[in-house]
């Protein structure tokens, strides 16, 4: 059960918007999807399951609602009291009460409508039943929406209620209104409470802390209490008669004596003596304030009677507690907020008096006795005079005797030896000054690490040179056995075979690189018979070097093509006589027109005789040989694609199938299928 | 500072050189460079790559056991300084390597033994299986000698016809 902390309480929601709220969790929450072709029983569960769903969260935020706010019995009285003098009782009360009952009433609605559904015979019947069932939580929840709202402004109010804890040590300042008492706690606490003018600019109580002796105190200001009837008073005053009741305190009575805050001093003693009774078993101190206004020795006669009766009521306190009934310094203090005088004295008294006043319950409870026993601390009383110091052994004693004798000499460091040589810069120390080896002279030594590509440290051996004789005897015998065969197969080729050889490798080279060639274009080479054929590679005179070239006489075999080929020219002419005797188009017509045989043969062979590439030829046009290079190869280009796609030429716009079906056909898995 | 070996390709790493890679299980692979770094990488198996010295060791190309390798083993416990001791080992470094070269050259030549008439063969024979591409059959009965016949070019018209390509 919380103590004083009412700030910790849930935000109680508007009623439409409890009711969105849980509408739209069952929304969120539970499956949306359902068709009626599903099973019947499928259908009454989904609308169950919703009606429940939505069931659960009401009672859910309802009941932390109900068990959020403070039942007003079971918290502090004082605290109690406070919240009903602020918010009524009965009406807090009844709140509560109708947040509990419509609670049940959905539980109801709830368990009516699930019956209902468990009957539904279609989609449309079950639907409207969980709609009724929704409806009617709602409208049940509508219902308390005001108690709802009322609900919600008492928590925002209490939240900021000050956190007073009833039992700890308080301190409690009352009287008139705007007798100094909001000065008072601004002067001995961190608390900034509003000073002003008027009455009643202290509306409610405020919390402040103050030390004294390692101690803490809460120091509540009170607004101001009007003498009046008890009905009559309004809530705020009520406040601080509760604090009075309720709170186990030292009462700071606010005197004003100057009577600047508008009210004579008959006034206030009529109120003191009015509210006496709630000063009961409390230690009080009348505080007279404002005296740089009207010091105290200066007032009236009757002023000065009524103070000294109230004094006398204090007195009577004091004794009532057990303090000292001659020292009446304690009870009537005066004091100034304006010029601080006094001000600290009057705190150290009412928090002494409040000190005394708890330590003395204290000790008369009966927990005390426990508490008692363990606050002793036992000294043995020493017996003579004797002096016992602690015991060291001898040893230990020598030892540090010996160590510190050593400490005296202290023996040179390598940082003086550092320091001596330059500096840290200058001197490097080094570091291989207490190596131990064999010999002294070695210590300088430099070792190589690597040698030739080999670890030096991977080879030592103590027993290297013994096994470097080992080694090197194996090798001798080695050597020794390999006296033997340069093999030489008298196999050689005379130079002419090595021509011949030569000359061969160098035609079948020749053949392959010409067959990789064609291979390579064979895509893009048209397969042409022999012809139209243009790099004149089946001539006679070819055939004829070619047959020389392998020692043959060729004029046979030249003379045996021409005739052949003659052949056929030559009988057609000779069977017709003249009738197409201008054949100027014969090419291998022979002596009558060996010029025009010359130049024809020529003009064919200036075009397909092997040039380079780049040469420019002068008919064609091109400006040099860059620009024909240039165009070769966007001829090139062009071709290829054609050649890719298998067309014969620009002309060849065959479409194999005009509707592929993959393009026209097909739905796409994301987006629309509007155009294709 | 070590002289580390390279676990794809076997070559010295030499310091600044390289990357040394730290498998999950702690084994360490050291690279020489990029290129076995990166067939590391593939996953390619140095045993199956020609250039490198696993596969010349498991195929024979290179020497495989060999007294001479003893000599270099790494040794873990660091051994107090001795002058005349690394004298010698420094001497001896010299002189093994010298008898590892030899022996590796010999293995070399042993391994390269029949290459010469091997070639001799084959060349004999294709010369034998390929005359006929630079000697006629009916040449080679008359002249059965494997060499190249005098060739008697006849050109059946005047070289002077080649200059005149524009005479058109």
């Amino acid at each position: 059960m919380v103590q004083y902390n009412f700030k910790k309480i849930t935000v109680v929601p508007n009623g439409k918007e409890f009711i969105d709220i849980i509408l739209s969790r069952t929304q969120r929450q539970t499956p949306t999807v359902v068709h009626k072709g599903y099973s019947i029983s499928r259908l009454r569960q989904f609308y169950m399951r919703k009606v429940k769903y939505t069931q659960q969260n009401f009672h859910e935020k309802l009941s932390t609602i109900i068990e959020e706010f403070p039942r007003l019995d079971d918290i502090h009285p004082f605290y109690g009291d406070l919240l009903h003098v602020l918010y009524n009782k009965d009406h807090y009360k009844l709140a509560l009460g109708q947040i509990n009952t419509a609670r049940n009433l959905i539980s109801k609605i709830a368990k009516d409508y699930v019956k209902l559904l468990k009957y539904g015979d279609s989609l449309y019947r079950c639907k409207s039943l969980k709609v009724a069932a929704l409806g009617r939580m709602c409208t049940v929840i509508k219902r308390i929406a005001p108690s709802l709202a009322y609900l919600e402004q008492i928590r925002q109010h209490m939240a900021r209620l000050p956190s007073i804890d009833p039992n700890t040590r308080t301190i409690l300042i009352c009287g008139y209104p705007n007798v100094g008492k909001s000065s008072f706690i601004n002067k001995i606490t961190r608390a900034d409470v509003d000073v002003q003018p008027y009455a009643f600019t202290t509306k409610s109580l405020f919390v402040g802390h103050t030390d004294y002796k390692y101690l803490r105190y809460q120091v509540i200001d009170t607004p101001g209490i009007l003498d009046r009837p008890f009905e009559d008073r309004n809530i705020i005053e009520m406040c601080s008669i509760t604090a009075l009741a309720h709170l186990r305190a030292a009462v700071l009575f606010f005197l004003d004596i100057s009577g600047s805050c508008g009210y004579s001093v008959a006034a206030q003693a009529a109120l003191f003596h009015s509210i006496k009774s709630l000063f009961m078993n409390k230690p009080l101190i009348i505080v007279c304030n404002k005296t740089d206004l009207q010091p105290l020795e200066g007032i009236s006669e009757e002023d000065m009677k009524l103070v000294m009766e109230m004094k006398a009521e204090a007195m009577k306190t004091v004794i009532g507690q057990g303090g000292d009934p001659l020292n009446d310094e304690g009870v009537l203090l005066t004091m100034s907020t304006l010029t601080e005088e006094g001000v600290v004295s009057v705190k150290n008294a009412a928090c002494e008096r409040l000190l005394d006043q708890r330590v003395e319950l204290k000790m008369k409870s009966k927990k005390m006795n426990d508490c008692l026993n363990r606050f002793h601390v036992a000294v043995p009383k020493p017996r003579d005079q004797k002096e016992r110091p602690p015991c060291i052994p001898q040893a230990v004693l020598e030892g540090m005797a010996k160590q510190q004798a050593a400490e005296k000499e202290k023996r040179k460091l390598e940082r003086d030896l550092e320091e001596e040589n330059g500096g840290a810069g200058v001197y490097s120390a080094s570091l291989k000054k207490h190596y131990i080896l064999n010999n002294d002279e070695w210590k300088e030594d430099i070792m190589p690490e690597i040698l030739d590509g080999h670890n030096v440290y991977d080879f030592i051996d103590p027993d290297v040179l013994q096994r470097l004789e080992e080694l090197e005897r194996e090798e001798g015998l080695r050597a020794e056995e390999e006296d033997d065969d340069f093999e030489m197969d008298g196999k050689e080729l005379t130079p002419e075979e090595q021509e011949a050889l030569a000359e061969i490798r160098k035609k079948k080279s020749l053949l392959i690189q010409q067959h990789r060639i064609r291979k390579s274009t064979a895509e893009s080479r048209p397969t042409v018979p022999r012809k139209f054929d243009k790099e004149k590679k089946f001539t006679s005179e070819r055939m004829g070097r070619q047959l020389s070239a392998l020692g043959l006489d060729p004029t046979l075999a030249i003379n045996r093509a021409r005739s052949k080929s003659r052949g056929r020219k030559r009988e057609r002419s000779l069977g017709r006589g003249g009738n197409d005797g201008d054949d100027a188009m014969d090419m291998d017509v022979d002596q009558p027109n060996k010029k025009l045989r010359a130049r024809s043969r020529s003009l064919l062979r200036s075009r397909s005789m092997s040039r380079p590439p780049g040469e420019v030829v002068a008919g064609e046009g091109f400006k040099d040989s860059a620009q024909k290079v240039k165009a070769l190869k966007l001829a090139k280009k062009s071709v290829k694609k054609r050649n890719k796609d298998a067309r014969r030429g620009e002309a060849d716009r065959v479409i194999p199938t005009l509707k592929p079906k993959h393009l026209f056909s097909g739905k796409r898995s994301i987006g629309k299928t509007s155009r294709r | 500072m070590r002289l580390e070996k390279c676990w794809f390709c076997s070559s010295t790493v030499y310091p600044g050189h390289g990357i040394q890679f730290v498998r999950n299980d702690a084994k360490i692979f050291r690279f020489c460079r990029s290129k076995c770094h990166k067939n590391f990488k593939m996953k390619r198996n140095p045993r199956k790559v020609k250039w490198t010295k696993a596969y010349r060791r498991l195929h024979g190309k290179d020497m495989t056991q060999d007294s001479t390798f003893e000599f270099e083993r790494k040794r873990n416990r660091p051994e107090r300084y001795d002058r005349n001791l690394s004298e010698n080992t420094l001497k001896a470094i010299k002189k093994i390597d010298k008898v590892r070269v030899d022996r590796e050259a010999r293995h070399h030549a042993l391994r390269m033994k029949g290459k010469k008439a091997k070639e001799q063969r084959e060349a004999a024979k294709e010369l034998e299986q390929g005359i006929h591409m630079v000697k006629a059959p009916a040449v080679l009965e008359k002249e059965p000698s494997l060499t190249l016949p005098k060739i008697k070019v006849k050109v059946s018209r005047p070289q002077a016809e080649e200059n005149h390509p524009m005479e058109e």
